[in-house]
């Protein structure tokens, strides 16, 4: 729409609109911004760069494992670097880059909305999530990071076992990025059910917006959990509490059961906005919409929904009685029903689709061999005697790895391409694109699949070295030769992403033909992302030329242009009607500002500063009275 | 697949390799394994099948109802109906092997063997007898022995993969499991649950004997030890007294009766040091007493270089001594 000249009253009302959305030039305006999409940016780049972070702990571990009995670097660095590694790629990379990048981005634009419902709010979730991610990096720099694992088994982390302040930080860490994560995931749950554009009704929802509301869903139930269970290691590591001590009467299987409580549906929390970019990239690069669009929104729905009661398969090597474990295998091979919906759908939308292989489409093609290699690898570790024979060994480090890096994170690889267009307005290098796929699927293989192996062949996880002539030694070469490789083909993507942002052809708002609502604006989309809100009549709303040919006649008729304020609709939870005209915040300096209180409080509770932690309790209640009080009126 | 099948096979026999089981347990669930394994090669197969399809149809456009019918056959069949019934089967399977490697009654067996985890070594005692060892585990061949495993800190996990499935070790709790091996022989096993800096060194062995040898071990075992008739060895235990080893290690029949690090009072007779970490020779032996910290990162044991070389090689014949 922004790409034609409009006509002199359209332009009249772009430019009141341009006026009204600006926010704040340079880097004030990225500390102050509410714009759901430059959040998503910032979002974007702290994920990656933690993933960096991520990624440089695997390879120093991947070259201390290449060889038995390697001394580069020794068990003490050894634990810190793996706890990292997989406190960073959960909490600091997967989930911030899926749900805070690709749904804050998405979302809005998928549902025809200005923003999230909550801006501020919103802007508060980026500040929390870099603040719990700077503070648990400051432990790695300080060379005090956690070291009993990301499951942070108690009584190992207790304060007997893991005097120093590592195991802190991670509890304290995590319980700040919680927060960050519930906020998240409260505002996609209200911006989905009441932002969505007059006539898009929930049978018209984009799919990815579902695996958004699953991921929400999940993530509201899930969280409080592990908040729960860090509380309570708080307090038993800093004021004594007996929580886990059998000594007292506690017990340590109470800290797994509420970790894992978390800890699977948290697996569903990472894979789902997976699924969900699987379904946005299918339909455009087949040329049809997905296949039995019903049964994969139900199905992205229930696998949030049972993957609730598949907890134990983590614990079945603890001693719980058999009748407990028979129910949590039941469950646990239960929901392989809806994951099985979603991959025959993917390969039938392909199959009677015109699929074109671009480089998006083709990580969606390695994300479905590896979520079916990593998926029937996890039904076996339902089958619970087998699972007491292989788990907490390099079994489960391949499967977890087929799963978390081969099926969530493929399709984020796949996304960044595939929306590369939509935020740069550039295209980037196809050519280059598909050879970056093969460098990736071929270094992915390269470095899990001989983990499989190794771990049959009896090589416990977490270990910082082996013994040679356990049968164990060429599988580990394969894994670090391909670790480097997987880390070249990762450079070479970025590094596609990176120039093409800069020198790639100009886009177009909907080079690919895709079918929702993201591609009815420019690339990159202005900061009210519509310039009319769209009405909605089908599921793939792009593809109904009609209505999007009558929005352009609305903006002449200034029919739902909403220019006269910071403004978007809501609609009807379930049948998508008109309900009524929301003013929205605009930008705001108190989310930042309470951000940073925040972060430092929790540091002032784990270095034992309690009466300087009030003072910051004291000064977060001031900053949210500021943070409600009116903003000047709108320009 | 045959890369796969290829390097498990070259693994049969590998120390630790679950695809080669010698007891019953352990076969049933390798057998569970290949079932699985084929299953799963055939369902992941078919999928590839679908993909390829969709690759050599790329180019044929069909009748949109038509493909939304045959799209809805294969996800309710593929995605519902055929997981039901595999899965039922499945779910058969389990329930079936499940009972073979389940914890056995307390007095199910004439023998029970007490296995406590220790960061980093697991200490071994026999109920009924004084024996007590460490990092290896005798057995008498086909006999049913019930292991109790417990833990005197962090969790463990008792593991021997040819030989049964594994169970942890966490404070507050006994688990327990059976061992029947029907084979002589020397079997490996490992902690398997994280334990902190001495986790990848905390190994152990599980050496099956005639049942008649066996007992000769036990009796010998719950002795206390010799007392050293003189020269170097004599000097070694005064040495053990003196350097503070006994606050740690006890020697029964001595006054050392420490309790943090293993039982030393056959330690001449086992076949490795520090938890499988070192071979059990003079040489080696001296090594550890002078620098554990370079052979087992984070061991609790301190490291003896203060002490003169003779001092140090006095302990060493004392304690080699101790058969």
């Amino acid at each position: 729409m922004a790409v034609e000249s409009p006509a002199p009253a359209a332009a009249a009302r772009i430019d009141r609109l341009e006026r009204i959305w600006a926010e704040r030039p340079g880097l004030t305006g990225w500390l102050t911004t509410t714009d759901h999409k430059r959040i998503a940016l910032l979002y974007l780049a702290t994920s990656l760069a933690f993933f960096a972070a991520g990624g440089a702990e695997a390879l120093a571990m991947r070259t201390q494992l290449a060889q038995p009995n390697e001394r580069v670097i020794g068990p003490a660095t050894y634990d810190q670097l793996m706890t990292m590694h997989g406190v960073t790629m959960i909490f600091f990379f997967v989930i911030p880059l899926s749900i805070g990048a690709f749904g804050n981005y998405l979302v809005p634009l998928m549902i025809g909305a200005r923003d999230m419902a909550f801006p501020r709010m919103n802007a508060l979730s980026y500040w929390l999530f870099l603040g719990s991610g700077l503070l648990v990096y400051t432990s790695l720099l300080l060379g005090m990071a956690p070291d009993a694992g990301w499951f942070d088994y108690v009584p190992l982390a207790s304060r007997r076992f893991s005097p120093g302040l590592g195991i802190d930080f991670y509890a304290l860490g995590l319980i700040l990025n919680g927060v960050s994560s519930s906020a998240a995931a409260a505002n996609f749950l209200v911006t989905i059910a009441k932002l969505r554009a007059p006539g898009m009704s929930l049978n018209r929802m984009p799919l990815f917006c579902y695996a958004i509301l699953a991921t929400s869903f999940s993530l509201i139930f899930a969280l409080p959990p592990l908040t729960a269970d860090l509380v309570f290691l708080e307090l038993d590591r800093k004021l004594g509490f007996k929580f886990f001590d059998v000594a007292h009467g506690g017990d340590p299987l109470l800290w797994q059961h509420l970790f894992w409580i978390f800890g699977h549906p948290e697996v569903y929390i990472i894979v789902l906005p997976a699924f969900g970019i699987a379904t946005s990239i299918i339909p455009t690069f087949t040329r049809r919409m997905m296949a039995a669009f019903p049964l994969v929104a139900v199905a992205e729905l229930l696998v949030a929904f049972i993957g609730f009661g598949v907890w134990v398969h983590h614990m079945f090597a603890t001693g719980l009685p058999a009748t407990t474990m028979v129910f949590f295998a039941a469950a646990s091979l239960i929901i392989v029903i809806p994951s099985g919906i979603q991959i025959f759908a993917w390969c039938m939308t392909m199959v009677t689709g015109r699929p074109e292989f671009k480089t998006p489409l083709l990580f969606i093609v390695g994300f479905i061999v590896f979520f079916v290699f990593g998926g029937l690898s996890g039904i076996t570790l339902a089958a619970v005697p087998f699972d007491q024979q292989v788990t907490d060994t390099y079994y489960v480090v391949a499967h977890f790895h087929y799963v978390i890096w081969g099926a969530a994170v493929f399709p984020l690889l796949g996304g960044l391409y595939y929306w590369f267009p939509k935020v740069t307005g550039r295209m980037y290098y196809e050519r280059v694109g598909q050879l970056t796929f093969w460098l990736v699927f071929a270094g992915t293989n390269l470095t899990f699949f001989p983990m499989h192996i190794s771990g049959m062949l009896g090589m416990p996880r977490r270990v910082w070295t082996y013994p040679g002539g356990l049968g164990w030694n060429v599988e580990n070469l394969l894994s670090t030769i391909g670790a480097f490789f997987l880390a070249g083909g990762l450079v070479v993507l970025l590094a596609n992403l990176v120039v093409s942002a800069y020198r790639g052809a100009p886009a177009g708002p909907n080079p690919f033909g895709g079918g929702t609502l993201e591609w009815a604006t420019s690339s990159p989309p202005p900061a009210y992302n519509f310039d009319v809100i769209p009405q909605v009549t089908s599921a793939y709303a792009c593809w109904d030329d009609a209505d999007r040919a009558d929005d352009r006649r609305r903006l002449e008729t200034g029919e739902l242009v909403l220019e006269e304020g910071h403004e978007t609709t809501a609609s009807t939870p379930v049948d998508g009607h008109l309900d009524e005209i929301l003013h929205m915040p605009s930008e705001s300096p108190w989310p930042f500002v309470l951000g940073i209180v925040a972060t430092l409080g929790t540091a002032f509770v784990l270095t034992d500063h309690y009466l300087i932690a009030a003072v910051a309790v004291a000064l977060a209640a001031a900053v949210l009275t500021l943070w409600h009080a009116k903003e000047p009126a709108a320009a | 697949m045959a890369c796969v099948l290829g390097m498990l096979a070259t693994g049969c026999g590998s120390d630790q390799s679950i695809t080669s089981p010698v007891t019953e347990p352990a076969r049933e669930i390798d057998t569970l394994w290949w079932a699985m394994f084929a299953g799963g090669m055939v369902i992941f197969g078919i999928v590839l099948g679908l993909l390829v399809l969709a690759y050599v149809r790329r180019r044929r456009s069909s009748d949109p109802d038509r493909a939304e019918r045959v799209s809805y056959a294969v996800i309710l069949g593929g995605g519902m109906v055929a997981p039901v019934v595999l899965l039922a089967v499945l779910f058969a399977f389990v329930i079936r092997v499940m009972p073979a490697v389940s914890a056995p009654e307390p007095g199910s067996t004439s023998l029970t063997v007490e296995v406590t985890g220790h960061q980093w070594y697991w200490e071994v005692r026999y109920p009924g007898t004084d024996a007590v060892t460490a990092n290896e585990i005798h057995l008498p061949a086909g006999t049913p022995v019930r292991i109790v495993a417990r833990t005197a800190d962090v969790i463990h996990s008792f593991w021997v993969p040819r030989l049964n499935r594994k169970i942890d070790m966490i404070p507050g709790r006994t688990n327990s499991i059976e061992l029947d091996v029907p084979k002589v022989g020397t079997y490996r096993g490992q902690c398997s649950e994280f334990c902190g800096l001495g986790h990848a060194e905390m190994a152990f062995e599980v050496i099956v004997q005639p049942p008649a040898a066996f007992r000769r071990w036990l009796d010998h075992e719950a002795q206390p030890a010799e007392t050293p008739a003189g020269g170097a060895a004599a000097a070694g235990q005064e040495e053990f007294q003196s350097a503070s080893c006994e606050d740690c290690h006890t020697i029964r029949g001595t006054p050392a009766d420490g309790k943090v690090g293993p039982d030393l009072t056959h330690i001449g007779s086992r076949r490795t040091l520090a938890a499988l970490t070192i071979p059990n020779t003079p040489g080696d032996l001296y090594q550890w007493i002078t620098n554990p910290q370079g052979w087992k990162p984070g061991s609790r044991m301190p490291g003896f270089a203060s002490l003169p070389a003779s001092a140090r090689r006095a302990l060493v014949s004392y304690l080699e001594g101790l058969r």
